[in-house]
This record gives C-alpha cells, sequence and structure tokens, in this order.
C-alpha cells in the first residue's frame, strides 16, 4: 500500500513537472509565424519510417550509427518493462507480466537485458568518444558549458538506468532461485540469470531484497528524472526527432522559399496581372498597418517559421552539420549547429517574456532580436552548399534560417557586405552578375 | 556563327528544340566563355537546332536571391519569364548549375515552367540516342581524374550520375576524392561568395577542396560549373600546381573527342 501511494505520487509530481516543461516547448514553437505544412503523405510517412524510425541518416558514418542503435532499440523495447513496472507501482503486485505471458515474458526481459549491455557498451563508447578521444564535432566553441555538461548528464543517466535494471533483474533472479515467497520464477534472464548470482550471491535475502528495490525505484526514478529534464535537453531529439521528420520539406534542397508577399510587389511594379496563386500565398504586405514599412526575413523567432523552431528544439548537438560546413572547416566562425541552438535559447527567452506578461507577442520588442546571437559574420560565410542540410540526421535545415536572415539584412535593414552592392547594382541595371562592356553574346564572335 | 539568338532564328521562321542558357558567368567570364564555345560546338555538330538568347538574357537571380535580395531576384527572374514566354521556349539547357536551379526549382512559381537540364545530362542524352558520336581513343583514355561534385548539381538537384556517366565515356580512370557526391566538399563561391572577399578564418575553401583533390593525384581536375572551375584554378595556383594540372569542364573533354 505504502508503495502504491509513494509510486503514485512520484510519477503524479513527475507527470505534472513534464507537463509544465513539454507545454513550455509548445508553446515556444508557436511563437514562429503559422505556415501550413502537410500534402504527400506517403513521402512524409517514408520520412518519419526510414530517417526517423529507421535512423537511415545516421548510417552515413556507421560506427557512431551501430552504437546509437543499441540504445534506441534498448530505449524502445524497454518500455515493456517500463509498463510493467507502472502496473507492478500502482497495483502492487509482483512482475505482473510473468503470469500471463509465461516464456514470452522470458524472452521479452531476456531480450531487453541483451540490448541494455550493449546499451551500456555504446554509451561508455560515446562518453569516451566525447571526453577522451575528443571527437573535434563535441569541442567546438558553442559547445562550452551546458551543452556539454548536458550531453554527459544524458549518458550518465543511461548508465543509471541501466544499473537500475541489473540490480531488479539479478536481484529478483537471486531470490527467485533461492526460493524466497513472492520472487516467483520467471525462467532464465539471459544476463541477469548470471550476473545476479555473481554479483549479489553472497548476500542475505533482506539485503538482495533491498538491491532489488532500489533497482526498481532507481530505473523509474530515473525515467521520471529524464521524463522532466527532456524539455530542457538536447535529448528532446528522442521525441521531436518525428514530428520534425513528418514536417521537413520535401522540395530539393535547391529550391529557396518563395516571398509572395514581394513577388506580388515587383508584378505590381512590372505592370503585370498577380499570378494565380497558390494557397496561402499573397496579401502579406497588406497585413501591415498603413504606413508601417513592412518587415522582410526574420531578425527573430517571432519571424520565422514555426518549423525553424521545431528544428532547433529537436536538434541534439550533435554537429554533424557543422563537421561538414565548408566555412566551420576553413576556420570562418558560422557554424549551423550554433544557428541551430541560439533560434532555441532565443525562442527560450522571448517564450519566458512572453509567458511570464512582461511582454506581447504582437508588440513584442524587448531590445534584442535574434542578431544579437548570429552574427552578421556567421551569416555571411555561408556558401550555401546545403552540406548541413544533407548531414543532419533528423532533417533539420539550418540553411533556410541563414538566408531569411540575410534577407532581413538586405531587405528590412539595407545592410549586408558592401561588396555585394555592385553586384546588385549590375544585375538591376545591366541585366548581368559583373559589370561589363561589353555585349552579352560577344563570345560567339 | 557559333550560335544564333532566338530571334535570329525566328526571322528566319524557325524554332529552336532547346535554349541554351549561357549564364553571366558563360558569357563574360573568359575561362567560362571557353566551355560555352565549347558546348556550341558541340550542340551544332550534333546537328541540335538550339538558340541562345542574346542580349535579352538576364541573370537568373541566383546570387541576388542567395545574399537575400528577393527584390531584386523577384525582378530580373520576372524579366526573365516573360522573355522566355514570349519566345514560347520549352526546353533549357545551360552549363551553370545555379542558372540550371534557379531555372528548374524557383521560375516555376513565378509562372516560368519549362524542361531544363544541365549540359550534362543533355550530353548523354545526345550520346544515347546517337546524335553525338565520339572519335575512339582521344587524350583522357585512361588518364587519372577526379571529379568534383559542384553543390547545386549534386546535393541541390540529386544529379551525380550524368556527369560519372560522361567519364564512363570517355574512359578515364576516374578516383573520386574523399568527400563525393552527397558529401562533397563546396568550391566556396556559392551563396554570392563569388563577388565577396572570406570572412575571417585560416583557410581558402578553394584551397581545401584543392588539397583533397591532389590527395587523390590526379592529371586532371574535372567540374561542372564555372565557378567551381574558377575556385579550383584558383586552389591549384594557390598550391603551384595550375600549370601541371589543368581544370576541365565536361563539355571541353566531350569536344576533344568529336
Amino acid at each position: 500500500m505504502l508503495q502504491s501511494f509513494l509510486f503514485l505520487l512520484v510519477a503524479g509530481a513527475a507527470s505534472w513537472f513534464a507537463w509544465k516543461g513539454f507545454s513550455r516547448v509548445w508553446r515556444n514553437i508557436q511563437l514562429g509565424k503559422p505556415e501550413k505544412i502537410g500534402g504527400e503523405k506517403a513521402q512524409r510517412w517514408r520520412n518519419v519510417l526510414l530517417v526517423a524510425m529507421g535512423q537511415q541518416k545516421m548510417f552515413k558514418n556507421w560506427l557512431p550509427a551501430v552504437l546509437h542503435l543499441f540504445i534506441y532499440v534498448a530505449f524502445v523495447i524497454t518500455q515493456v518493462e517500463l509498463l510493467e513496472i507502472f502496473v507492478d507501482g500502482i497495483f502492487g503486485t509482483h512482475r505482473f507480466f510473468a503470469t500471463y505471458l509465461g516464456g514470452f515474458y522470458t524472452f521479452v526481459i531476456s531480450s531487453i537485458e541483451v540490448l541494455s549491455v550493449l546499451a551500456f557498451v555504446a554509451t561508455v563508447i560515446f562518453l569516451a568518444r566525447r571526453n577522451l578521444l575528443r571527437v573535434p564535432r563535441f569541442w567546438k566553441p558553442e559547445m562550452k558549458g551546458f551543452p556539454f555538461r548536458d550531453a554527459n548528464l544524458i549518458l550518465l543517466g543511461e548508465i543509471i538506468l541501466i544499473t537500475g535494471i541489473f540490480c531488479m533483474n539479478g536481484g529478483d533472479k537471486v531470490l527467485q532461485i533461492r526460493g524466497v515467497e513472492h520472487y516467483h520464477l520467471t525462467g532464465n534472464f539471459a544476463v541477469s540469470t548470471w550476473l545476479g548470482p555473481a554479483l549479489f550471491g553472497g548476500l542475505s535475502d533482506a539485503t538482495v531484497m533491498v538491491i532489488e528495490r532500489f533497482g526498481w525505484w532507481l530505473h523509474i526514478f530515473t525515467v521520471f528524472g529524464f521524463l522532466c529534464y527532456l524539455p530542457y535537453s538536447k535529448h528532446l531529439h528522442i521525441i521531436l526527432a518525428f514530428p520534425n521528420t513528418w514536417y521537413a520539406r520535401l522540395t530539393v534542397k535547391g529550391h529557396m522559399e518563395n516571398m509572395p508577399e514581394i513577388q506580388k510587389e515587383v508584378r505590381l511594379m512590372m505592370g503585370l496581372p498577380p499570378l494565380p496563386s497558390p494557397e496561402g500565398v499573397g496579401g502579406a504586405p497588406d497585413e501591415n498597418a498603413p504606413g508601417e514599412l513592412p518587415e522582410f526575413g526574420a531578425n527573430d523567432v517571432l519571424s520565422l517559421s514555426w518549423l525553424n523552431i521545431l528544428q532547433a528544439y529537436s536538434c541534439t548537438e550533435c554537429g554533424r552539420c557543422t563537421a561538414v560546413c565548408p566555412a566551420n572547416i576553413t576556420g570562418k566562425k558560422l557554424s549551423p549547429r550554433k544557428v541551430m541552438m541560439d533560434v532555441r535559447d532565443r525562442a527560450e527567452e522571448v517564450g519566458a517574456q512572453v509567458a511570464s506578461g512582461k511582454q506581447q507577442v504582437a508588440s513584442y520588442d524587448d531590445g534584442k532580436s535574434l542578431f544579437d546571437r548570429i552574427t552578421p559574420e556567421e551569416l555571411h560565410a555561408c556558401t550555401t552548399c546545403n552540406a548541413c542540410v544533407e548531414a543532419c540526421p533528423v532533417l533539420i535545415n539550418p540553411l533556410e534560417i541563414i538566408l531569411e536572415m540575410r534577407r532581413h539584412e538586405i531587405l528590412t535593414q539595407s545592410a549586408g557586405p558592401a561588396e555585394w552592392l555592385p553586384m546588385f547594382n549590375s544585375i538591376e541595371n545591366a541585366g548581368a552578375a559583373w559589370a561589363m562592356s561589353e555585349a552579352r553574346e560577344a563570345w560567339r564572335d | 556563327m557559333l550560335a544564333k539568338t532566338i530571334a535570329e532564328l525566328q526571322a528566319e521562321g524557325r524554332t529552336p528544340e532547346i535554349l541554351f542558357w549561357v549564364g553571366c558567368a558563360g558569357s563574360f567570364d573568359a575561362r567560362a566563355q571557353k566551355v560555352t564555345r565549347a558546348l556550341c560546338e558541340i550542340l551544332n555538330h550534333a546537328g541540335v537546332e538550339f538558340a541562345i538568347l542574346g542580349n535579352e538574357e538576364r541573370c537568373t537571380g541566383d546570387p541576388a536571391r542567395r545574399a537575400g535580395n528577393e527584390f531584386l531576384f523577384q525582378m530580373t527572374a520576372t524579366m526573365n519569364i516573360e522573355t522566355l514566354n514570349m519566345y514560347g521556349v520549352k526546353k533549357i539547357v545551360t552549363a551553370c548549375p545555379h542558372c540550371f536551379n534557379t531555372l528548374k526549382n524557383e521560375y516555376p512559381e513565378l509562372g516560368g515552367h519549362y524542361e531544363v537540364v544541365h549540359h550534362t545530362q543533355l550530353l548523354n542524352e545526345l550520346i544515347a540516342n546517337g546524335k553525338l558520336k565520339l572519335k575512339e581513343g582521344g587524350d583522357f583514355k585512361g588518364r587519372r581524374i577526379t571529379y568534383h561534385d559542384s553543390c547545386y548539381l549534386g546535393r541541390a538537384n540529386d544529379v551525380y550520375e550524368a556527369p560519372r556517366a560522361l567519364l564512363e565515356t570517355l574512359d578515364v580512370d576516374l578516383v573520386e576524392m574523399k568527400r563525393s557526391r552527397k558529401n562533397g566538399l563546396c568550391c566556396g563561391a556559392g551563396g554570392a561568395q563569388m563577388w565577396k572577399e572570406d570572412e575571417p578564418g585560416n583557410k581558402r575553401i578553394s584551397t581545401e577542396r584543392i588539397e583533397e583533390a591532389l590527395e587523390t593525384n590526379p592529371t586532371a581536375v574535372v567540374a561542372n560549373c564555372p565557378f567551381c572551375l574558377t575556385m579550383l584554378q584558383d586552389g591549384l595556383k594557390a598550391k603551384e600546381k595550375n600549370e601541371q594540372i589543368p581544370v576541365y569542364d565536361l563539355s571541353e573533354m566531350i569536344l576533344s573527342r568529336l
């Protein structure tokens, strides 16, 4: 009874904290401009199944891919044991599923155990790669401080989760073998059948019972801890990778988002009739109050698409984008990962201001913008090569944000590299990207 | 004359089967002009009835758009689309992956719907349907060569095989760089970088790329983009290898086999 009460109390508190955290993320994503994204469901399902569930893009680099897969599959399959912990926790039962599933139960728990061992090995290797081998992408400037601790904390948490499982199962097996009442036989588990006696064989029944309960609580406490921590961590990708791959743009990478409001203006200026427009196109300049200059491009999360913010929260800071960025490789300040982290951190900042009632979304002005985090120098270093987009294992697009900010720089701030002005002037006045004296077709003579 | 404008052709009462979009680099850059002429010679040799827009062609707007100047992009793009639609253009070939990408992927939303092919795709087509017959042997047979994927033909549009198929036709000994196809490294020119100095850093991107190309110990480097040509040549110059190792466009290599 006491255990059930305690369990419900902890579960309730954790759910409440987690709910608050996830609502915050959901609210912050909606700070972005509304945009309808959908259609082509077959391709979207393909992306979710292959890229998110199948981890297709991870396999560009097979070693981390395989290790990551161990942790991922272990996580998914452990949900069965977690479900049992919930049932046992609420109803005060012990290994509730064992009675009903029989041999299949032994098989499932054994699979969890084998994968937990693999996940344990993977986690240790990941910790070593990060902290001892110092894989360069984990040691870029944007990884200092919280991102560094965040990554290690998650890995440590995984080790604790696995420790909990083996204390619980190992203790249980020892007590089963000794025929202690209440610990009914569940068949031989692949790992704890030998690991349990090896570790706890020499201890008294009472001590082993404590270890078994300790493992059980340790596991469930860590799970609840994870749940509450997720909305503050890069680890949120375990959830957001799925919607993120669903909503990813399906156009070829070379395609840049059109700006129908400017298209409309330009056609008007040139005396051309408006084009028959697809859904949602046009109108943007009219939405501005009369006399107010329209803002083009993005200087803040409020002027980005909600999709950009979803992508920022989906980023797990692996840095594959930054590792392939030609600008970053050659020592420029640009890091596509930092762009995503900056957008997320700014969304947190703006979201907090709005939630506390200090600012309204419609009139938001805290004297800061995304440009305080992402500098023109970073934006100007981009070659729009799409390597970052190609590299992302969950279909995040840092390039779209860079280009939206470039648009703001040029169209709204009338800023940008001075060297681009001759090119702009030449295209406008002579129709060529360079100012040339000879005729365009002079090469044929 | 290597090529007629569409206006000249129509004055003769003829309609081209394909429009050759020359682009700013192909029109004005001395190195890229050679590619333009090579492609014209090939098309003439194959008996393809083609035309250019001549002075009615404007920049597609790619560098303006990627720099962030959407107004300018929309202006120049709309003018181009008006011209193309006026002449009833259906199919376009271009030797510039940036023009290719803009014409193919960004003009439709602005009212310009055309079948757009990169010249490496067209050359394969011409060879496959027998219009273009290549002589045996040639300068490149068996030569150790490395191929640079341009971002705008490669990642941006997933065209990796057409240029490689041409290299196979040429019977070269193709040695891939470590970063190739989807993982190819940029030459450093895209996103309007061509028109500005590099941001502060410790290396030029073109140097990084050419070092990788040199690791394959090639006798020549092959590209499919006028901007890559420039950047790769700059890289070779920086390494003082520009005398020994030439950079070719695929059309120039095909031309040598006619």
